[in-house]
Order: structure tokens, then sequence, then C-alpha cells
């Protein structure tokens, strides 16, 4: 293999002409993070509803819990995102189709939303895993304290199944993290994204991707080690 | 303040009249009727799977029924206006595994159904929350997790949780089997001064030195029919069916 070699490159300006690759990656980086804390916390709100509806005693609250998880988990993640960009705006009444198609960042929007409604579908599962696996007792203790449904949820069982998921949780954040480059076929110029037009601008193809799997796994580190953090942080003193 | 009816005395704080309750096809409760009247201590016995902690559930509506009606200090369980969870406030309840609230501390549980609940504000709460823990003797636990306590001292805390709420009536479920036998007499003590302070209770227990101790009255099941509703004496003295003398004999051998 003949390879030239240079880690030089990050500091030489890219042929966009607004600063080096270094700038160029960084933008991506952004961009990443903020479709990934957006979609998450639609992912996290949403999931968390739809999971306390499939464990409701309400028959018709846990069949709208099931149809959105088995909806949105078994559409693969590349189709939903062509059908919110390509799609949605369409059959969207007229005015609200040029709109969205018009709005300024539309892909970085649709990628919020299609990746907070998808990772929503999988936090939803975990949620209600976790409210399952608490002693059916404590809904009956919450409730005959005289707590409301809402209450019983809001201060008794959802900050024990918080505290049992919270490590799937980290992951499946982990996971909506890495699904963000899935938005590059949409024209959001992510992290992926960017490092590909490093890679065709430049021809340094190893600099480029060794440089967005370096910041990928950065990310993932800094993540993990917050959450086991958090894990110590709100462990309940005597459990285990 | 409404002057005192002259008939309250002797109107029932818990009315059971004629119940059923079936899960799916398999019926649990059949045609149960009893009453529990004010500073009365009832005592639900009878063999595993009877439905002692079905009928103790259908009074604070935990557990629906499909017939018959159940009113709790005149309101009516089941009736179409009744606010369910104004009712359970004032219905305490104690579980055969305490359902302390494990995130919480031991105050903070004291004072959830309180706050959340009654509105109380929280140094009210909390005051009220430490007198309730003194009066079990767990002054000293307030700010432990009730993964830190004991059973007995967790079941202590539970039974101060209820009374946080102010209740007319207690109900228990088997309090103490879930116990190591160390223990059992620690909760039982708790219970006993309840009872002798003239707290409406509805237990079930097969503690028969306890039943004997604070009982009125001893209710008998077994597959799903109140058998045998007689005062503690014709109860333990002179039980009419043979399947409370048979459960007796077994219980009282050991
Ligand atoms: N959720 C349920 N679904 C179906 N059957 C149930 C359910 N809960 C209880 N049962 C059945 O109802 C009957 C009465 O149960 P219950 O728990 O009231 O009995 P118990 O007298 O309290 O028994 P134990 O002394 O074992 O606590 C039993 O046959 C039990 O199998
Ligand atoms: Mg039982």
């Amino acid at each position: 293999m003949n390879y030239n070699w240079n880690w030089r490159i990050f500091f030489e300006p890219s042929p966009e002409g607004t600063g080096t690759y270094a700038d160029m990656l960084l933008s991506g980086l952004s961009w990443t993070i903020a479709t990934a804390l957006c979609s998450w916390i639609i992912a996290f709100s949403l999931g968390s509803l739809i999971g306390v509806l499939r464990t409701l005693p309400s028959r018709g609250a846990q069949r709208v819990g099931t149809t959105y998880v088995e909806l949105f988990r078994n559409i693969p993640l590349l189709v939903q995102m062509f059908l919110w960009f390509y799609v949605v705006p369409e059959i969207l009444p007229g005015s609200w189709g040029t709109w969205l198609k018009q709005l300024p960042n539309s892909s970085f929007y649709t990628a919020v939303i299609c990746l907070g409604f998808f990772t929503a579908s999988r936090v939803a599962e975990q949620v209600r895993t976790g409210i399952e696996t608490l002693p059916r007792g404590q809904r009956m203790a919450g409730t005959a304290l005289g707590l409301t449904t809402w209450q019983t949820y809001r201060y008794v069982l959802l900050p024990n199944a918080y505290r049992v998921i919270l490590p799937p949780l980290t992951s499946e954040f982990l996971n909506n993290l890495k699904n963000t480059s899935v938005a590059l076929t949409i024209g959001l110029l992510e992290l992926t994204a960017r490092a590909r037009s490093m890679q065709e601008f430049s021809s340094q193809v190893f600099e480029s991707f060794t440089a967005a799997t370096v910041i990928y796994l950065g990310i993932s580190l800094i993540v993990v080690t917050v959450s086991s953090k958090l894990e110590t942080r709100i462990a309940v003193p005597g459990s285990r | 303040m409404s002057a005192i009816d002259p008939q309250a005395s002797a109107k029932p704080m818990i009315a059971i009249d004629n119940i059923s309750k079936w899960y799916g096809p398999v019926q649990v409760l059949n045609g149960c009727t009893t009453q529990v009247t004010k500073g009365e201590v009832v005592v639900v016995c009878g063999p595993s799977g009877s439905g002692k902690s079905t009928l103790i559930k259908t009074v604070n509506a935990l557990e629906p029924i499909q017939k018959g009606a159940i009113t709790v200090d005149g309101i009516g369980v089941q009736a179409k206006g009744t606010n369910l969870p104004k009712l359970r406030a004032r219905v305490g309840m104690v579980f055969q595994h305490f359902e302390l609230f494990p995130h919480l501390s031991i105050i903070d549980n004291l004072m959830l159904g309180q706050c959340k609940v009654l509105g109380r504000a929280k140094d009210d709460a909390h005051d009220r929350g430490l007198k309730l823990l003194g009066r079990v003797g767990l002054s000293a636990h307030s700010h432990k997790y009730p993964g830190q306590l004991s059973g007995g001292q967790q079941q202590r805390v539970a039974i101060a949780r209820a009374l946080s709420m102010n209740p007319i009536v207690m109900l228990f479920d088997e309090p103490t089997s879930a116990l190591d036998p160390e223990m059992v007499g620690e909760v039982l003590d708790v219970m006993i001064e309840l009872a002798r302070e003239g707290m409406t209770m509805m237990v079930v227990t097969h503690e028969m030195g306890f039943a004997r101790k604070v009982a009125n009255r001893v209710v008998f099941m077994d597959r799903g029919e109140i058998v045998e509703d007689a005062t503690k004496d014709d109860f333990f003295d002179k039980p009419r069916s043979e399947r409370a003398q048979t459960f007796l004999s077994k219980i009282l051998a050991h």
C-alpha cells in the first residue's frame, strides 16, 4: 500500500474557505451533539409516556402503547428518516408542507423528530420492563395511601424504575448518538458527513475516519463515565 | 363540627354486604357479609388461598368486586361518585411485605402521603412523622432508608406510615408472616397498643395470641366464604363449624 500519511492535514484550510479541516469536523461534531441531545429529550419523555401506557390497567392505553412500539421499532431507521424527510411534507396540507420544506436547517429538525420517535420506542420498552420488575405491592402501597395513579407513577414507580434501567438507558442514549449519523442521508452535516467530505476533498481517508472514530469513542467514554457517576449518586442506601 | 349523631356509634365503620368476586372464571369470594363497628378489632383467619387477602383488599377497592356492596364510614366504595383516593387516604393499610418506598428515607416515607394526598405543609408533616416514629420506637432511624432496617423495623415504619394519614380504620394483611420469629413480637406490640387506643382494625393474621388479647370478633374464611363470624370467646371456645374446628386444632397445635 502506498499511502501518504499527513496528520497535519487537520490544520490545513478546507476548500470551503471558512477554516481548517479541524474546524469542519468540529462543526460536524456540534451538529451531532445537538441532534443527539434534542432527539433524546423527545425520546426520553415520549418513551416514558408510552412505557407507562403499557403498564396501565386500561386495555385501551396498553394497546396504544403496544402499537406505537411495534410500529417505530420495526421499521428500519433509514426508511423512517426518508419517510419523515420526503413523504411527510408531501402528505401535509399544502401550505404546511411548503413551510416545512423551506425551513432553514430542515434536515436537523427532521433528524431530531425522526430519532426522537424511533428511540422513544426503545426507551418505552425499557421503562415498561423497569416498572414491571418492581414488586406488585409497590403500586398497591401507593394507591392505598391515597395517591392517584399519576402520583403513584410520579413518586413511587418511576423513581424506582429509572434506577433499575439506568444502564440499559445509557446504551439507548449511545445508540441514539450513533444513529445521528444516519441523518447524513437527508443532508445533515453531522460528524460522519463531515469526515466524508474531508476525505473527498483531501483524499486523506485514514486520517479523516480515524478522527471521526476517535471522536465518537471519546463521547461514548464521557457518556459512560457520567452515567456511572450518576448511578452511584442516585443509588439507594441499603439496597443490594 | 357537627353535633354527634346518636346513631353514629351503632353504624358500622366497615360494612361488607354479600360480596362476590371472580378472577376470570374462578370465584374467589362467595357472598361474604360482615361488619366492623367503630373501635372494634376483627381478626380474619382461614387456610391459605381462602380469600382473606382478597377480602381485605376489597375494603379500600384495591380489588374490585363483581357483586354486593361495601361501605366505609357510610361511603359506598363501589358507588359512582366516590372519590377513591380520598376514601383510601382515610383507610390505613399494612402489607405482608411492608412495601415501604425503597428510594425514600424513613421520614420521607412518612411524609409522602401527608404532603401529596392531604396537602399538609412539609414542616407539619415532618413533625407528625417524627412523632409517629417515636411511637413505634424508631426515632433514631428517621434518616435511614428502608433497606437499612430489619424486617420488624420496616413493618413498624409501615404502620407509622399508615397512621400518618390519620386513618379512621386500619387494615392489616398478615403483617407478621414475612418476619423472622424474633421480630414478630415488636410488631404485634405496636398493633396491640393501637387496638387498646381504640383504633378500628381489620386484621388478617394467624397469630392467635394476638386475637385472644385484643380481638373482639373473629371471622373465619374457607374457600372464599365466611364460614364463621363470632365473638372471640365463642370462636375459640365453641367453634360451630367443623372446618373452623379443624383449622383451630391445626394452628393451635404449634
Ligand atoms: N391476581 C390473581 N389472579 C387469579 N387468581 C388469584 C389472584 N390473586 C389471588 N388469586 C386466587 O384467589 C384465591 C384467594 O387468594 P387470597 O390471596 O385472597 O388468599 P389468602 O387467604 O390471602 O391466602 P394466603 O393465606 O396464602 O395469603 C386463591 O385461590 C388465589 O389463587
Ligand atoms: Mg393472603
